[in-house]
């Protein structure tokens, strides 16, 4: 909502898993690098939840990115042999169109008029964005999370249309344990008398419950060991308050509502229920991919041992799905504290691993 | 490569291999080997190992591989999908010896073994003299050795035998050249090709 610098790509009429139509849509994007004149070295970067087009600073952006040491010269996604591509997903909140945009039949945001989407229809959005490049077939499509599931998406819609994709900490569909701690997100948002049925544009917004949702996020983005190495039992005042509802006591807390507060200046309560919702309806399984289309599509998955919101052993089920297909699929679980959020965090050794595998893609 | 029987041994695999082979390294390492018979055989390659560093230096390389236990790892590969399945030494620290030979033979139509031998002289002269075997080849002392199974030559006939493995080729070195004289007295390693 603050962000700037970012393209508009705007199209009509997009169709959706639920048989609604979006009449007008707007995808934010932004890139890096030189796309080749072949158009054959394109990369798509897809965001993680809370994520949006910022991947890395550019010209029209020069604050860092979610993903800044990964991108950029001589970096994982080498910006001197790649044109890597952003885009904000749809029902974001962050440039492309969602909930908080104008509903052109009535000239005020959607709210909660806005049609319920799936990851299918996010990755049906960017494949119009990316048709709308020239580009008839990206090198790769990589993300984390569940950018790692639009990736999974992209292979299951659009085979013939990527050489290879990246599938960091993700699973091939939501455990009943992800899609609980999502849920109790939303009824924390719902459940602030600020969100009004979602029609808070203009007046005040569920500033609480949506704070609340994100401390409960980054709960489970950390790993007990990573809280411990961080926080462990530290005093904010060296002094217990006896008290509730004045400072905070432990660093901990302090993080937390930190976290929180400053979520909910760039962040849409009503995208949060609508993107978590896409993460929960997720579900592809091994009969959804078609060998045939492409047999060719490599894939590389890599986990985090500490993540426990989506642990190693989702990941490497996936390559060993891919694999039974007969697909080229390598997985990796790499050593690190960070939980889930290490994925954007622990950049040398992916920055290694992506090098890797993308060097023989580009001819 | 690591030394002067490991050349030999990869040398000797990737003469049993046919060119565009495909192949699934068992405990494959860093690559070596894998890397190896890609420029030699041109093979469609595949590795499997259970440390981090050896994946992540595979997929540097460029290979494809996948990081787990070889006892948890064999479900992810399809029936009958390479033509060679190589441990190359691996068994001997495979606690299920059995059910994976089982399941490589699943997985592809010949296994390519590589096992050190326990029986080479200096491991007997040891064994005579009252310690266990650590030599230029069998390097581990018994606290850190990850070795768990001491077999012989003899003994991996033996075994095929019991099992009706055919032992389709066998390969015995010494330190710098094949032997074929008394192998189970003068190899240090071993390198068999066996089917059902």
């Amino acid at each position: 909502m603050t962000l700037c610098g970012h393209q508009i790509f705007s199209f009509d009429n997009l169709c959706l898993t639920s048989k609604k139509t979006i009449q007008k849509v707007d995808i934010a994007y932004e890139t890096w690098g030189r796309l080749d004149n072949q158009k054959s070295n394109a990369i798509l970067i897809t965001h993680a939840f809370s994520g949006d087009s910022h991947a890395a600073k550019n010209e029209g952006n020069k604050q860092d990115g979610w993903w800044e040491k990964m991108i950029g010269s001589g970096r994982a996604f080498d910006t001197d042999k790649y044109f890597i591509i952003c885009s904000n997903v749809l029902g974001g909140c962050a440039g492309s169109t969602g909930p908080s945009s104008i509903n052109p039949k009535s000239n005020k945001p959607y709210g909660l008029t806005f049609p319920v989407i799936t990851l299918g229809d996010i990755v049906h959005a960017q494949k119009k964005l990316i048709d709308s490049l020239g580009i008839k077939k990206l090198l790769c499509v990589a993300g984390g999370s569940m950018g790692a599931m639009q990736s999974l998406q992209w292979a299951v819609m659009y085979p013939e249309s990527i050489a290879s994709a990246i599938v960091i900490s993700a699973a091939m569909k939501h455990s009943p344990q992800q899609i609980a701690f999502n849920e109790v997100g939303r009824q924390s948002i719902m459940a602030d008398p600020d969100w009004n049925d979602g029609n808070y544009y203009g007046s005040k917004e569920p500033e609480v419950g949506l704070a609340i949702a994100r401390m409960i996020g980054h709960i489970t983005y950390m790993s007990d060991k990573s809280m411990e190495q961080k926080f462990s039992r530290r005093l904010k005042e060296n002094k217990f308050s006896f008290d509730f509802g004045g400072k905070p006591d432990f660093e901990v807390e302090g993080y937390l509502h930190y976290k929180g507060n400053s979520f909910v200046k760039r962040f849409d309560a009503n995208s949060y229920l609508y993107i978590t919702k896409a993460m929960d309806y997720f579900e592809v399984c091994a009969e959804d991919f078609c060998l045939q289309k492409n047999p060719k599509l490599k894939f590389l998955t890599i986990a985090f041992g500490s993540d426990w919101l989506y642990p190693p052993y989702q990941s490497q089920d996936i390559a060993r799905q891919l694999k039974l297909k007969g697909y080229d699929a390598s997985y990796c679980e790499l050593k690190s504290t960070y939980g889930h959020d290490s994925f954007l965090l622990e950049i040398d050794i992916q920055a290694k691993l992506i090098k890797g595998f993308l060097n023989p893609l580009k001819k | 490569m690591k030394n002067k029987i490991e050349q030999l041994a990869y040398k000797t695999i990737a003469s049993i291999i046919f060119d565009g082979a495909k192949v699934l390294d068992l405990g494959c390492g860093a690559g070596d080997l894998l890397d190896y018979l890609c420029t030699h055989k041109n093979i469609n390659g595949q590795g499997l190992d259970i440390s981090q560093d050896a994946i992540s230096n595979c997929i540097q390389k460029g290979l494809s591989v996948f990081h787990s236990d070889i006892e948890n790892g064999l479900d992810a590969y399809p029936d009958q999908s390479f033509d060679f399945v190589i441990l190359f030494n691996s068994l001997q620290e495979i606690k299920n010896v059995d059910s994976i030979i089982e399941q490589c033979f699943r997985i592809g139509k010949k296994l390519i073994v590589g096992v050190p031998n326990f029986g080479q002289l200096h491991s007997r002269l040891k064994l005579l003299f009252g310690y266990s075997p650590v030599t230029k080849h069998l390097p581990y002392t018994w606290f850190n050795s990850p070795n768990i199974r001491f077999l012989t030559i003899k003994d991996f006939y033996v075994y095929c035998a019991m099992r009706r493995y055919k032992i389709l080729d066998a390969f015995f070195f010494a330190l710098d050249k094949p032997v074929n004289f008394l192998p189970n007295l003068f190899a240090y390693t071993s390198v068999f090709v066996i089917s059902k």
